[in-house]
């Protein structure tokens, strides 16, 4: 049993570097998607993720599987559709929802349109699947620094971000930290999603970041329960599906996502707080 | 030394003007009801007074001073998970700030004023598991520690039983008696005539100001009626010269 799960580790530098990979996403990526849940944005990571697709592509076209182009062309793309659909939410009538979902949608496009003309037969499935197995040291030096960062941002901002969630109308009365605060928290979605396509592809790193928040609200009721919840929920998905990847010979993206959606469906029916337990086989009431 | 002063004051939505030609002096230290039908413009008033609404026309002059603002439903997430003791501890902004911590003086300050509202006992209650009047008691603890010098309220005992009611407006007299000038959106004319020495009359344009027994009279109350049941999709530009023909 213990060689199951020890001696793929021990035996093999890759699995130890997937395994840091993902335990540094882990961390970083779920805080950001139990506050994505929290404010009903859970479909926004997904959204971030299809607008990031096009930036990473580019920066591949122009100097190939490179970790540093690619980054950056993410993270360009990115941060633009974040500070142009927050542009359009806080200045105009359309809500966020929906200016979201024009700039990344415009994002794609631009993104498909560039890598056709340029009529490369590029192999994207690297962006799109990632090589959680074959993490060199400039990525696990870049997934580390960006949990670092996000951890650091989220203590600055913790405050004001759950008031901008809980409040809105009344932080906007007392400070001028509302804007500062939105769009802090959209650049800390980007980042830790471009952390994410580097390990597990830009459509699988929304799954680590979304579907821990998800199984985690039927687990604890305050925020830091909730949180620390879903790293456990992360951390040992990534544990599970590296080994599942290992002994089954499964691609190692989709089985990490897919032990975390178990996870979360054991959740939605046997988790203490509002599960369909707690629906159907009610404890009695309390005394008045 | 006037608190609130506003000059040929316009407000509104989208061209429409909901507040029109508004000028009004509202005291320091004075306790005054804005009345009005609905579609008056009271919340709209209350909105441009604190910033939220940028006038289309005229001015708006604060003291320099702390403002406070109750809004009307607020437009709070009941279902995020925060305890009673955080939210009403964000009171304490002007002090803390974003990132300052809550000291042992400041956990005092959260407990008296959560006794002053009757709350004690919930610290640790969700938001989301009070009641109408819970969250509305809640709400004016974290007024309390605000501390502000000027406090506009937008129909503050709506829907909220009369104890909870009597209460609360024992909260607002102690403000007054503080010298804080209170401004407060009511349609409870028996409340206003009780307890609010001033009261400010509106129909999208101004109706009356002053003294309470002065304002609510049958002729005033009838014509704000009146003046509030028009709204014209094809209106004309507002310009000076034709104003008196409007």
């Amino acid at each position: 049993m213990i060689d199951l799960i020890v001696t793929p580790f021990l035996d093999f530098a890759f699995m130890r570097r997937a395994l840091l990979g993902c335990i540094a996403i882990s961390i970083g990526a779920t805080p950001i998607g139990v506050f994505l849940m929290l404010r009903r944005m859970s479909l926004t990571g997904d959204a971030m993720a299809h607008a990031i697709l096009p930036g990473a592509a580019v920066g591949f076209l122009v100097s190939g599987l490179s970790l540093g182009a690619m980054t950056i062309g993410g993270l360009i793309a990115g941060m633009a559709v974040a500070l142009l659909s927050g542009f359009v939410t806080r200045m105009t009538a359309l809500k966020e929802d929906a200016s979201m979902a024009a700039f990344y949608l415009i994002s794609l496009a631009g993104g498909v349109l560039i890598i056709s003309v340029n009529g490369n037969s590029v192999d994207l499935l690297h962006v799109l699947f990632g090589t959680v197995l074959a993490l060199n040291d400039d990525a696990l030096i870049l997934l580390c620094s960006i949990t670092t960062i996000t951890w650091f941002a989220l203590a600055v901002l913790f405050r004001p971000l759950v008031l901008e969630c809980a409040d809105p109308q009344f932080l906007a009365s007392v400070s001028q930290l509302s804007a500062i605060t939105h769009f802090g928290f959209l650049a800390l979605v980007v980042l830790n999603l471009v952390a994410g396509f580097q390990a597990l592809g830009t459509l699988m790193s929304v799954g680590l970041m979304i579907l821990p928040a998800a199984a985690a609200r039927f687990w604890a009721t305050g925020i830091a329960g909730m949180i620390s919840v879903a790293i456990l929920v992360a951390v040992a998905s990534s544990i599970t599906g590296l080994l599942l990847s290992y002994h089954a010979s499964l691609p190692t993206g989709p089985a990490i996502i897919l032990v975390a959606g178990a996870l979360y469906a054991a959740s939605v029916i046997v988790g203490p707080q509002g599960s369909l337990m707690a629906r159907y086989l009610p404890r009695p009431h309390l005394q008045s | 030394m006037p608190a609130i002063v506003l000059q040929d004051l316009t407000l509104g939505y989208d061209r429409h003007p909901a507040v029109h030609h508004l000028d009004a002096t509202i005291p320091s230290g004075s306790l005054t009801a804005v009345v009005g039908p609905n579609g008056a413009g009271k919340s709209t008033l209350l909105k441009g007074i604190v910033g939220a609404l940028r006038p289309l026309e005229g001015h708006i002059t604060l003291a320099k001073s702390r403002v406070a603002y109750l809004p009307q439903q607020a437009e709070i997430d009941r279902s995020f998970p925060v305890s009673v003791r955080d939210l009403v501890a964000m009171g304490l902004w002007a002090d803390i700030g974003a990132f300052g911590r809550v000291r042992a003086g400041h956990a005092d300050r959260i407990a008296m004023a959560l006794a002053a509202v009757g709350l004690t006992g919930f610290e640790r209650r969700s938001i989301g598991a009070l009641s109408g009047g819970q969250m509305q008691r809640v709400l004016f603890a974290r007024l309390l520690l605000q501390e502000a010098q000027v406090i506009l309220l937008d129909e503050p005992f709506t829907a909220i039983d009369a104890k909870t009611a009597a209460d609360l407006m024992a909260l607002v007299q102690r403000w007054h008696g503080e010298g804080r000038t209170v401004v407060a959106v009511l349609h409870d004319l028996d409340t206003v005539r009780a307890q609010f020495p001033d009261t400010l009359m509106i129909a999208r344009e101004m109706v009356a100001h002053g003294p309470t027994a002065s304002v609510l009279t049958p002729a005033n109350l009838l014509r704000a009626r009146q003046m509030c049941e028009a709204f014209d999709d094809d209106a004309a530009v507002c310009l000076p010269e034709n104003r008196g023909a409007a």
